[in-house]
């Protein structure tokens, strides 16, 4: 194939010279087909236009269905009409030119724009004083209080010089082309009619749009040679145009729409292309494959992160992948053949069988090499798994295919996190990829195991999560000591095949050390860290500080810090250390590891975790109410024009905003006391460690909700100068503006309950509006940088060679090989 | 047109990098070494304050030395236009 560039495109108007010369047929009729079911000469579908039909031959080029690709044919209008797509430029034109002369309205002519806003009043070749030309939408245009019809406006732009139409830059064709006087009929290619079952035809409707035209068209034209009086003709002549407009724009503002018998509008031109369905964006930028499948998907945490479960029989059975028969594997395929493994077999010749339990014995015998089969899914294929919106590379992953029964994908729930799924009823694809080129290609580039480590922001985006870092954590602790059956039983109930020390008890460090890598040394503080002012690091008494020497744990806890996804620093080391493969299998075993310890020690949350003392419960409801009176206190002080304003703020504001950090440090205060005096339970296990909630989600349930605002202050909204009837006006104190003093458990006073739903419902309008927008941002920042590449010299240059870095990133620094965007020397230096 | 000395100079500026003009034996090194042409390397206005203040004129290349958390300092190049 030659490649030659395009060095021009133009564009302009359609002369009707053109549109003769373009066309193979004058359309004359509006009849479509005879009484014998044939095509009409001369009519809207007359044969010399393409063939539709298969079978038959087009009879201007000889080729058949497809091979067509139609011609088109012409109608001489009767009287022209206005071409609405140019309405405006019309417009533009006559206010622009004189109306008797047709010289340009402009001493320093420009630009039609500009001659257009500012003519002048008088002609200064003719004389002639202008009139004010108006417009009225669709397609009617004044001088002064007369209408002008297209004749006129015809002749007007006849007079137009073609110099002056240079000098205003109207290029493209001569302006009395901007009125149709030869009205070019498509081909039948583009407007195809449908046999339905009953044998009735159904036309497009830009056939039924065409047939409207041309039959005013010839009863115009009649009309005109009888001689008519001038209003009948005018009728006619104001149909054909309204038919001619909505052949363009059926959905034209001044004018209804042309409607189908049904009462359904008919699709114009425009309507054809426009939007999300039309051509441009529905076909043009959207494509369709085959060999893909959509469904809901589900968790499995015993499936590996590499892998995806496959519906055996909805899916693993229709979808198929091909493979060419060579010695090699010529009796494997038979087999499979045999079981109804494959769905079609090629023959070299290109003919294509599908394979029945009535010729399945003759395809066995008949198979040779080089013939290729349409083999169904089996365990290890190569699929893409995605989820939309496809946001990042991750969001497209290659997983390896295991069939299984029910009719769900199964994942491994560590990687939600790149696809950003949950299971409340989400659907992901998968495609099957067709030949071996591209399955090696994916696999090499798009694995989950290669892409474990984000390039983004050197961390891992998968990784334990929610009872994986639970059960983990609780692995870990301290007083977790399991003895040598239970440990066997763990390890087999997480299907982890490991050879056990022999020893009589385990500590829960011991069995996770069995997992780790031997080159591993790291010491890091873990997420459940107290914030020690002095860290006696090895000798922490809560075990908050995690040393592994040579592959062994010997303190701390493991939790999200470790293993979680975008935290997990553990899993940043060790994919420096072993191949992708090892770390996938690490996150895989870890994974397993820590739920099966939770189903054998069991978790389970209650209200009455989130009990506290009497004596604690009282020294909260006292700092809340000191809080609330602190609030008080300033809003008397603000009363008394006492409050201290803050700078760029009016009183008001400051009032508000200190009010606003008064009752945030109570909370906090009361938060501090909620989190030292709850008992030990599962709740806390789960914030401590990462796994789901925090501090502030328990001091909200146990204890106090805290402030709700709107919009970051608090709730104003409501009555003049009260929030709800029930209030004062003009009390600015905590209790009336939105402050929740007790916490969940407790419940809620409906005034309470009332300002948590409209900050809930403040959230949620956020959330979905942010999406939306920050959407669209990162779209546009997408498409600016999307050719950016990093040179051979380090340099980051676009498709034009143009320099836009002299060295990535200014520190040449590969982000999926840092810590979180960040160079450990220490690190480097001493572990490697 | 120079605003020296009219008001503070912008150059002495903390968040201002250090600018220099390269001199044409160094303009024809550099782009010598990054093998394309002038058009290729990032733009800076003629008018932009400091192109103004260093008194650059359109074509020469200014070199600037900015300072970097992770890298130390780095160089950038850019063409008046």
């Amino acid at each position: 194939m030659t490649l030659s560039k395009i060095n021009s495109i133009d564009f302009g108007l359609l002369s009707p010279s053109m549109v003769k010369s373009l066309a193979t047929v004058r359309i004359v009729t509006s009849d479509l087909y005879d009484a014998d079911g044939y095509p009409v000469d001369g009519g809207a579908m007359d044969p010399r236009m393409g063939v539709v039909d298969p079978g038959l031959r087009c009879r201007t080029c000889g080729s058949t269905i497809g091979d067509c690709v139609g011609h088109f044919g012409y109608v001489e209008l009767a009287r022209p009409v206005i071409h609405v797509m140019y309405t405006k430029q019309i417009y533009q034109l006559l206010k622009a030119s004189c109306s008797k002369c047709g010289h340009i309205l402009h001493r320093n002519p420009i630009s039609l724009d500009q001659v257009a806003k500012a003519p002048m009043r008088k002609c200064t070749h003719c004389d002639k004083q202008q009139g004010k030309v108006t417009f009225a939408k669709p397609y009617t245009y004044y001088l002064g209080k007369e209408e002008l019809n297209p004749m006129q406006i015809r002749e007007w732009f006849e007079r137009v010089k073609g110099e002056d139409l240079q000098k205003i830059g109207f290029r493209g064709g001569r302006p009395e082309w901007l009125t149709l006087t030869l009205f070019p009929i498509p081909p039948v290619t583009m407007r195809p009619s449908i046999t339905l079952e009953t044998g009735e035809r159904s036309e497009d409707d830009l056939t039924h749009k065409l047939v409207d035209i041309v039959r005013i068209n010839q009863s115009l034209k009649e009309n005109i040679d009888i001689g008519a009086p001038e209003f009948i003709l005018n009728d006619l002549w104001e149909l054909l145009q309204y038919h001619v407009a909505t052949y363009f724009d059926n959905e034209l503002t001044g004018i209804p729409q042309a409607r189908h018998r049904s009462g359904r509008p008919l699709k114009g031109i425009i309507q054809r292309l426009k939007a999300k369905e039309g051509r441009i964006r529905g076909n043009l930028l959207g494509k369709r494959v085959n060999y893909s499948s959509r469904t809901v998907i589900s968790p499995d945490p015993t499936l590996s992160i590499n892998e995806v479960g496959i519906p055996a029989v909805e899916v693993a059975r229709e979808l198929t992948i091909p493979e060419t028969i060579t010695t090699l594997n010529a009796k494997n395929i038979k087999e499979l053949i045999k079981d109804g493994r494959v769905n079609y077999i090629t023959r070299p010749d290109g003919r294509k069988i599908k394979v029945t339990d009535e010729n399945r014995k003759d395809i066995i015998t008949n198979l040779a090499i080089g013939w290729s089969v349409d083999r169904q899914l089996k365990d290890g294929d190569v699929v893409l798994f995605n989820r939309q919106p496809s946001l990042h590379r991750v969001s497209i992953m290659v997983h390896r295919v295991k069939v299984m029964p029910y009719r769900t994908f199964r994942m491994n729930p560590s990687v939600c996190a790149p696809y950003n799924a949950d299971f409340d009823g989400d659907e992901m694809n998968i495609h099957a990829l067709q030949s071996e080129e591209a399955q090696v290609e994916a696999s090499m580039l798009m694995e989950v195991k290669n892409n474990i480590i984000s390039p983004r922001f050197g961390g891992p985006l998968v990784g334990l999560d929610l009872d994986h870092i639970s059960g983990l954590f609780l692995l870990t602790s301290k007083e977790t000591v399991l003895g040598r059956k239970e440990t066997a039983e763990l390890f087999s109930r997480a299907a982890i095949d490991i050879e056990l020390p022999d020893k009589d008890t385990f500590t829960g460090k011991d069995i996770v050390s069995l997992l780790l890598p031997k080159k591993l040394n790291m010491y890091f503080k873990a997420n459940a860290c107290k914030e020690c002012d002095k860290c006696l690091k090895d000798e922490c008494k809560h075990d908050m500080w995690v040393s592994i020497k040579d592959g062994v744990l010997k303190t701390g806890v493991l939790d999200t810090r470790a293993a979680g996804a975008f935290k997990g620093k553990m899993l940043n080391k060790i994919r420096r250390l072993v191949a992708d493969d090892e770390l996938k299998n690490f996150i895989d075993r870890l994974g397993r590891l820590g739920v099966s310890y939770l189903m054998m020690r069991g978790f389970s949350i209650g209200i009455s975790d989130l009990d506290v003392p009497t004596r604690i419960e009282n020294i909260i409801s006292e700092e809340i109410q000191t809080s609330m009176k602190d609030a008080d206190k300033l809003v008397i002080k603000f009363n008394e024009d006492k409050l201290k304003v803050l700078p760029g703020m009016t009183p008001e504001d400051s009032l508000e905003t200190q009010i606003l950090s008064t009752l945030a440090e109570g909370l906090n205060t009361v938060s501090e006391i909620m989190i030292k005096n709850i008992r030990p339970s599962d709740i806390l296990v789960m914030s401590q460690s990462g796994a789901k909630g925090s501090n502030i989600n328990t001091t909200q349930m146990s204890a106090c909700v805290g402030s709700e605002t709107i919009l970051g202050k608090r709730i104003q909204r409501g009555y003049l100068g009260r929030t709800t009837t029930h209030f004062k006006v003009g009390d600015l104190s905590a209790a009336t503006r939105g402050f929740v003093a007790r916490g969940f458990k407790q419940g809620l006073t409906p005034f309470e309950f009332f300002w948590n739903v409209m900050n809930g419902r403040e959230g949620l309008m956020d959330k979905s509006l942010r999406t939306r927008k920050s959407g669209y941002m990162q779209r546009r920042l997408m498409n600016s940088l999307q050719d950016l590449k990093v040179c051979g010299d380090m340099s980051v240059r676009d498709s034009n060679g143009n320099i836009i870095q002299f060295f990535v990133g200014d520190d040449g620094i590969d982000p999926s090989k840092s810590d979180w965007g960040k160079l450990n020397w220490i690190d480097f230096v001493e572990h490697g | 047109m120079s605003l020296k000395g009219d008001c503070i100079n912008i150059l002495e500026h903390v968040l201002v990098p250090k600018f220099r003009v390269l001199s044409d034996e160094e303009k024809a090194r550099l782009l010598e070494k990054l093998k394309t042409t002038k058009e290729k390397l990032p733009k800076i206005l003629q008018v932009d304050p400091i192109v103004t203040n260093i008194e650059a004129k359109k074509g020469d290349i200014l070199e600037i030395k900015r300072k970097s958390e992770v890298a130390g300092e780095y160089v950038y190049y850019r063409l008046v236009v």
